[in-house]
């Protein structure tokens, strides 16, 4: 298995594969992920420009351990295929697939990459996909999406053409998306799979911004894509666990073995009655505390 | 001959100028000298009118003529009218060979190209300079030498005979006919008129221009009746727009938040960060946010500033409103807070350019600081820094009070983003050294910060923290990884400028810049 299949990926920030002051060093704000553009942000007739762009950035720039995930055109244009070479030859981390509608768009694009693999010598399974859902249509399919492939890493939404296609617009109030939302968050954990909430574009609104991170945390999603590094401080605090949350969870996890050896199973922490159901939710607390290199405990 | 910064001052230089090399930042320590004096013309009769009705006039009334140095301040920063308006009527009047010795000089004064193209202007003295003036000297057309001093050199100089003032041209935003200038209450406020206090004591003949004449006595003057031999009112002697913008909003750059953070994280983890600690900062986008985050943190320990210094900006009149500074002392105001809170609280003072950073009087303000926040466009493995020539060759920028902070203050801090565009900040040689790097404490920069290794105790005082510390040749590895080691500039032979240390040695010269030649 790709080791970082479940990496922690609290942000994901977008920046145009075409413009190289953008690419050049995002990596000094440490988002979990960048996210190189070659759809939406790049013209028409600048594609080619932005895959040059792209592949020298891939090849050239030590991103210290951000993951590069390339965004590629969708699959009803004539520029995907030649995306997905790219990205290969360059060896990016992950592909995120736009528009995504059905498996069989995910295995299309498994299946050029797999060619690609093999032209430029790149080990089978290297490279990740994710998926962005940006119809109706996919997020009606979105567990057989998320379930297409094994190398599909999770699933995004993508807000502004969603709702174009619900015949909506972004409201602010988060109304047109809740469906979305749930449906898409249910599905990737049926199928063990990332969720990724849309971009927040107003950057002047940083409370308005916390509070959609906190909605989506609370949901249960993963992270959240983003426009700007003036957003990545928030999100990484709101999925981050608190040093209390780590403490208890710390807590539960040691007792949870004691008791078990002991043969109890229901004992309180903290005045809270905890039960082996807490042990998973404790572990991932402390894993995605030890993933943001916040924890300093001997579990 | 090879000065202690390792640069190559050619002979011929020290001979015409009989400047010696530079010899190190506190060389001349100790040192005793006799100052210059002025020559004054006395005003016993009561009946004298200071009153003249024109510049053409008043500079027939200073005798001027061929070969004379005509001094200027800069408190009207880019919206500056004076020096334009003096020199255009020395034009006209067909005079030749003036040196220009101005605190700074800026865009504003594009308009002296022509006169320095056909011989009115021959020599420049200032800060720095930008824009077309800057060109001028970097491509040949000034005939004599440019002379970049410190704000604190520039007192030195005319303080000790190094540069003669003939007439001084002090713009005043206030004045009354009998001379009192303050810097307050006209239609071109800019706070204080510290640069100008020099000027009026050293120069010949000192006419005040100013657009609001006011009723006698002006007082509290900044510069005084006593000093002063004309009055000329004009019509506008500045821009407001130009000189103070409004409250200048927080920057939302990350990447200057960034260094911002890195910058008070710093600081508060030295041991001079206590309270009636003094700090010193610049009025860039990472100073300011640096100003502000500082604030939070002196709020949540109660810590609070004793003396802030230098050029002011709103951010620092408002932790002083706060209650957070004990006193802030000028010599610059950079908004319109500032020079509301200079005109207004008891606690804002006024000094002299002297008083602030003259390194050969009996102890400046500069060498009471605990910190100082400066920029540069370039800083040498060695930590020297380059805050006038641009990395094209082009003399592009101002020493300020660059060189005096840095020789002061207990803990220099120099911000710069490792990047400039394409061209690396930190590098193996600075196209121009303006600032020593045994005065330059630490560099920190969007990829990291750099230490000065004579600087063990900071090197220790960092240890604990998470302060992404490295050398400061790592900085310049990256930095060469990521665009490449740029080719130096070709420069032709002749020597167009002069780079004066604060105390008066040649820190370096700018030679004449040369077209690019491709290699075959």
């Amino acid at each position: 298995m790709n080791p970082n299949l479940n990496r922690l990926r609290r942000s994901m920030m977008f920046l145009n594969a075409q413009k190289p002051s953008l690419i050049k060093d995002p990596y000094i704000y440490k988002p979990d992920s960048i996210m190189l553009d070659l759809e939406d942000a790049v013209a028409e007739n600048q594609k080619d420009a932005a895959r040059y762009s792209l592949y020298h950035a891939l090849k050239e720039i030590d991103y210290r351990g951000v993951e590069r995930v390339v965004r590629i055109n969708g699959l009803e244009t004539a520029h995907w295929k030649e995306d997905v070479r790219v990205c290969v030859a360059g060896r990016c981390d992950s592909i995120r697939i736009s528009k995504t509608e059905s498996a069989a768009d995910v295995l299309a694009v498994q299946a050029e990459m797999e060619k690609a693999e093999e032209e430029f010598g790149v080990e089978k399974g290297s490279i990740l996909l994710m998926a962005a859902l940006e119809s109706t249509k996919g997020i009606l399919n979105a567990y057989e999406i998320c379930t297409a492939s094994p190398l599909l890493f999770g699933v995004a939404l993508s807000g502004g053409d969603y709702t174009k296609d619900l015949q909506t617009k972004i409201t602010g109030t988060g109304v047109e998306l809740a469906g979305a939302r749930q449906s898409m968050i249910i599905a990737a954990r049926a199928a063990g799979k990332q969720c990724f909430d849309t971009v927040f574009t107003n950057l002047d609104d940083m409370e308005g911004f916390r509070k959609e991170v906190e909605m989506i945390k609370a949901m249960g999603y993963d992270g959240k894509s983003i426009v700007n590094p003036r957003q990545i401080a928030v999100t990484h605090e709101v999925f981050t666990p608190s040093q209390k949350e780590i403490i208890f969870a710390e807590k539960v996890v040691k007792e949870v073995d004691e008791k078990k050896a002991k043969g109890i199973g229901v004992f309180t922490v903290d005045g809270k009655m905890i039960d082996i159901a807490f042990y998973p939710g404790a572990v991932r607390t402390i894993n995605m505390a030890k993933a943001a290199g916040v924890y300093e405990g001997d579990l | 001959m090879i000065n202690a910064v390792g640069r190559d001052i050619p002979q011929e230089i020290i001979d015409a100028t009989g400047m010696k090399p530079f010899a190190g930042a506190f060389a001349r320590h100790n040192e005793t000298y006799t100052k210059a004096a002025p020559t004054v013309r006395a005003i016993i009769d009561p009946r004298e009118d200071k009153m003249v009705g024109s510049i053409a006039e008043v500079l027939k009334k200073c005798g001027i003529k061929d070969g004379m140095t005509l001094s200027f301040h800069h408190h009207f920063r880019e919206g500056d009218y004076v020096v334009n308006m003096v020199m255009e009527e020395v034009h006209k009047m067909g005079i030749k060979d003036i040196t220009i010795c101005a605190s700074s000089l800026g865009k504003a004064h594009n308009p002296l190209l022509p006169m320095i193209e056909d011989g009115t202007i021959t020599n420049i003295q200032s800060s720095g300079v930008r824009g077309k003036i800057g060109e001028a000297i970097s491509t040949g057309k000034l005939k004599g030498l440019a002379i970049m001093r410190s704000h604190g050199g520039r007192v030195r100089a005319i303080e000790s005979g190094d540069v003669h003032i003939d007439i001084a041209f002090i713009g005043a935003p206030t004045c009354d006919k009998y001379g009192n200038m303050r810097a307050n209450g006209g239609k071109s406020d800019c706070g204080v008129l510290s640069y100008a206090y020099v000027d009026a004591q050293y120069a010949d003949k000192v006419v005040a221009i100013t657009d609001t004449l006011v009723p006698y006595p002006n007082l509290p003057a900044s510069i005084s009746q006593v000093n002063v031999d004309y009055v000329v009112e004009v019509d506008e002697i500045g821009n407001p727009a130009k000189i103070a913008t409004g409250a200048a909003k927080p920057t939302t750059d990350v990447r200057k938040i960034m260094m911002a953070d890195y910058c008070t994280q710093f600081v508060i983890n030295t041991p001079y960060f206590k309270d009636g600690f003094s700090y010193q900062t610049g009025v860039g986008g990472a100073s300011i946010a640096s100003t502000i985050s500082l604030g939070k943190i002196m709020k949540e320990r109660g810590i609070k500033m004793g003396l802030a210094l230098g050029g002011i900006a709103g951010p620092m009149c408002k932790l002083l409103e706060e209650g957070l500074i004990e006193k802030i002392v000028d010599t610059q105001d950079f908004d319109l807070t500032a020079i509301q809170s200079v005109a207004t609280n008891p606690n804002h003072f006024e000094i002299t350019g002297s008083e602030y950073a003259n390194p050969m009087n009996k102890g400046a303000y500069v060498n009471q600081l605990d910190f100082v926040i400066l920029a540069s466009l370039e800083v040498d493995v060695n930590f020297n820094c380059n805050v006038v020539v641009g990395s094209d060759g082009m003399i592009t920028g101002a020493q300020g009070g660059h060189p005096d902070t840095a020789a002061g203050a207990k803990c220099t801090i120099v911000i710069a983003p490792l990047l400039q565009g394409r061209i690396p900040a930190i590098c193996d040689e600075c196209t121009a050294i303006t600032t020593p790097g045994e005065t330059v404490d630490v560099v920190i920069t969007d990829y990291g910060i750099a230490i000065n290794p004579r600087r063990q105790d900071l090197i220790e005082c960092m240890k604990g923290t998470k302060l992404p510390i490295c050398t400061i040749e790592e900085l310049r590895d990256k930095a060469y990884a990521i665009v490449g080691k740029p080719e130096p500039v070709k420069f032709g032979d002749r020597v167009v400028g002069v780079i004066e240390s604060r105390d008066g040695t040649i820190i370096d010269v700018v030679r004449q810049i040369k077209d690019y030649e491709w290699d075959d």
